[in-house]
């Protein structure tokens, strides 16, 4: 993609500031409708998914205390990865989002709530909420948008390092928790910076980081695996609990790449924000966010993730809501003529990943390359990649242009 | 929570047991009279017992909506250890209407230590005078039912003019009959649709000695404002115990926000409160800045904001909303009146 206000066809440039504005007085009409209806049935849905998933990482647990046996090792593996997942997606993500803070209970806030995950929860709401809530699909802004390691729009730079990104994308994906903790943490930018310079905030910032991993590691790995030495199970144990985090860590990748980078979600320019309305961000949020439908199973296993344009929308809503407010904003984008980027899961995972391959390369590189080609297009890519900076940059001109030749457009 | 504390794993098996945040559980809801019930509790373990005349504050999920509101205790200390309070349920009343009709036993309510000093010296004046109207004999009821379960009782002379608006509304009659009956107290039963509004000017005539009486009064404030005043002329000392400490701020535009070190800050209407502070100096926690990420949420201990998106009013009540305060997010909430922010 790149960014909206680049693009020959914009999207939105059919939208009068006075749809932009009606677009977000009726998302607000949208919101206040839910505010007004939540009480008891909402709170008692997050009480019991909270329940569910203790009693379900418990039994789990305990389970795996005879792990040694085959059966008990299945069982107890998969209902700690569901329990996992929904601990972080459904009740923790959401909980910090403050969704439930209207319920007034201190235990269930987005001030106190702290989750199965390496990043604390105090640095990955500044990071998440704020910045990547704030900020979305905002190039140069948001750093969820390639989480500053990958390349997912044709408008951030080409660089030989980007040709890993598939790679480096999988290794993300298993290590995800680990990964958003470093990202949180920003500790590319931080670790390039001498360590004596490092700011007093980074340092305290890695030290809780480092204490929450110390924490979470002793817990699956050693507290758990040595209770069940009794049975000889310490090892499959260890094995349970870390696959369980490999699991967990892959769905929520998978989720969360469909949130953003599909082919279909668009993305800003810094400039284009600047006095921007409500009306405005709204519109934002609309096209910088794509859905994975599915059954009600999905939608609570992501987070109600899947309905992340919804989300985005209204990040404080309850969760349970979202699949009511999703036919209404449906309604709305297609008043308007906009696209609801939505898709099955697999077609979305499929298509998000499909966007990190094709921008491992040059802009126009895999659509000017065919199975005849394919010879001289390696060779010109090895050339890219080796040339100075001032040759690549040239080079990498050419290549779009090649592009927009018709024949290949029309491959394309 | 699990696995990340394990306190709020062993709060689910045992949600009463020592060392976690003071729970009740219902033990029993009993019909008091059409719009009054009595609901017995069994607090945890970390109660720490109350003194006759005290209050309780009880905290309730509306609605799923935790709010708190305070309770007199309406026994003395009891042999199974069990608690109650006696609601009266006001027209209005979110959290009354809630306790007097929807609650039932097994039910889960949160409480905080018993508190007031609404109670009986020791050693206890033996004339005394109370004065109750409505469900201002909670506390007062308390007190007799310790004094009269000893074994042996207190050779005390006791008044109690019991005010209701009809007869039917009496809370507690029967059982304040028969202490009369048996010649515990002097009841003075005043209905307002029989014997018309309460005049204090009958109170001499009603309690002849009433200046060598310790007095002690609860009610609606209308009837204690009076009852002070008429003491007060007299230069004798009243004991009272009101409801509502402090009366819900009428929410307007703007007001004064009072941090802990003592910072007041003005705020107006439009301005959101956390602008209004970082611009006269204040230290802020602070995030997006437009209601979705949650850095700024400060407690507020007493006040009234308004949401600016949507003009909705939150409010905080020492004593009716939680006792640690009401989280608001402080940059999209402006000031509808004083606040305190705990911060």
């Amino acid at each position: 993609m790149t960014a909206i206000t680049k693009k020959a066809d914009n999207p939105i440039a059919h939208l009068s500031p006075e749809d932009i504005e009606a677009i977000g007085a009726r998302l607000d009409e949208i919101r206040q409708e839910i505010i007004d209806s939540r009480g008891e049935s909402d709170a008692a849905y997050i009480r019991k998914m909270i329940k569910t998933q203790r009693y379900l990482e418990l039994g789990s647990r305990a389970v795996l205390l005879g792990s040694i046996f085959p059966p008990a090792f299945v069982a107890g593996t998969v209902g700690l990865s569901v329990a996992k997942i929904l601990e972080n997606m459904e009740i923790g993500h959401n909980i910090l989002h403050g969704q439930w803070d209207w319920m007034r209970d201190p235990k269930i806030h987005s001030t106190t709530w702290e989750w199965d995950m390496a990043s604390p929860s105090e640095q990955w709401k500044h990071s998440h909420n704020e910045l990547h809530h704030t900020y979305t699909n905002v190039v140069g802004k948001d750093n969820d948008l390639g989480y500053g390691i990958m390349r997912v729009d044709e408008d951030q730079r080409w660089h030989p390092f980007f040709l890993l990104q598939p790679a480096w994308n999988f290794v993300n994906a298993c290590f995800f928790e680990y990964g958003i903790a470093a990202y949180d943490l920003e500790l590319g930018r931080n670790l390039a910076i001498p360590k004596e310079k490092r700011s007093p905030e980074f340092k305290a910032a890695a030290k809780n980081v480092l204490k929450k991993v110390r924490k979470q590691a002793t817990k699956d790995y050693l507290v758990h695996p040595a209770l069940s030495i009794p049975t000889g199970s310490f090892v499959p144990t260890l094995v349970a609990n870390f696959t369980a985090n490999v699991v967990r860590n892959l769905w929520s990748h998978s989720i969360i790449m469909c949130g953003h980078f599909p082919e279909g979600v668009e993305t800003f320019e810094k400039k284009s924000i600047e006095g921007e309305s409500r009306g405005d961000w709204y519109v934002r949020q609309m096209l910088g966010s794509a859905n994975i439908s599915g059954s009600k199973a999905l939608h609570i296993m992501s987070g109600n993730l899947s309905h992340q344009i919804e989300h985005h929308l209204f990040p404080d809503l309850p969760s349970n809501r979202y699949a009511e407010v999703a036919p209404k904003v449906r309604a709305l984008f297609d008043e308007y003529d906009l696209n609801y980027c939505s898709r099955p899961l697999v077609p979305q995972v499929y298509s998000a990943w499909h966007k990190v391959v094709r921008l491992s390369f040059p802009n126009g590189w895999l659509a000017t390359t065919n199975k005849r080609n394919l010879p001289q297009q390696l060779v010109a890519l090895y050339k890219i990649s080796t040339a100075d900076k001032r040759k690549r940059r040239v080079m990498l001109k050419l290549l779009e242009r090649k592009a927009k030749q018709p024949e290949y457009v029309a491959a394309a | 929570m699990t696995p990340l504390s394990l306190d709020d794993v062993l709060d689910s098996f045992h949600p009463l047991r020592s060392g976690t945040d003071l729970r009740g559980r219902i033990v029993a809801v009993q019909p008091e009279t059409a719009d009054a019930a009595t609901i017995v509790i069994k607090p945890g373990r970390d109660w720490l017992g109350h003194e006759p005349g005290q209050y309780v504050q009880v905290g309730v999920d509306v609605d799923g909506v935790r709010l708190w509101r305070c309770y007199s205790l309406t026994h003395g200390p009891r042999p199974d250890g069990n608690i109650s309070i006696t609601v009266k349920a006001i027209p209005d009343g979110i959290v009354s209407q809630h306790l007097v009709r929807r609650v039932r036993p097994g039910q889960m309510v949160h409480l905080q230590q018993a508190a007031g000093d609404f109670v009986l010296p020791q050693p206890i004046p033996r004339q005394l005078l109370m004065v109750t109207a409505g469900s201002g004999i909670t506390p007062v009821i308390g007190m007799l039912r310790n004094l009269f379960s000893k074994a042996a009782l207190p050779d005390l002379d006791i008044t109690l003019v019991h005010v209701n608006q009809a007869e039917p509304h009496s809370i507690f009659k029967d059982e304040l009959r028969a202490h009369a009956a048996a010649g515990r107290i002097t009841l003075v039963e005043h209905f307002d649709d029989r014997d018309g509004l309460l005049d204090l000017a009958r109170l001499e005539s009603l309690v002849p000695d009433l200046d060598a009486r310790a007095a002690y009064a609860c009610g609606p404030s209308g009837l204690l404002d009076a009852l002070e005043e008429w003491y007060d002329a007299r230069g004798l000392p009243l004991n009272t115990e009101r409801f509502r400490p402090a009366l819900l701020t009428d929410a307007g535009e703007g007001g004064t926000v009072t941090f802990v070190g003592g910072t007041v800050v003005e705020a107006n209407g439009a301005t959101p409160i956390l602008d209004a502070a970082e611009a006269a100096g204040v230290l802020m926690p602070s995030g997006c800045r437009m209601g979705i990420c949650m850095g700024c949420v400060l407690p507020m201990k007493q006040g009234v904001v308004r949401d600016l998106r949507n003009g909705e009013l939150t409010i905080a009540v020492p004593g009716e909303t939680d006792p640690g305060g009401v989280k608001i997010q402080t940059c999209i909430n402006a000031a509808a009146g004083d606040c305190h922010l705990d911060h």
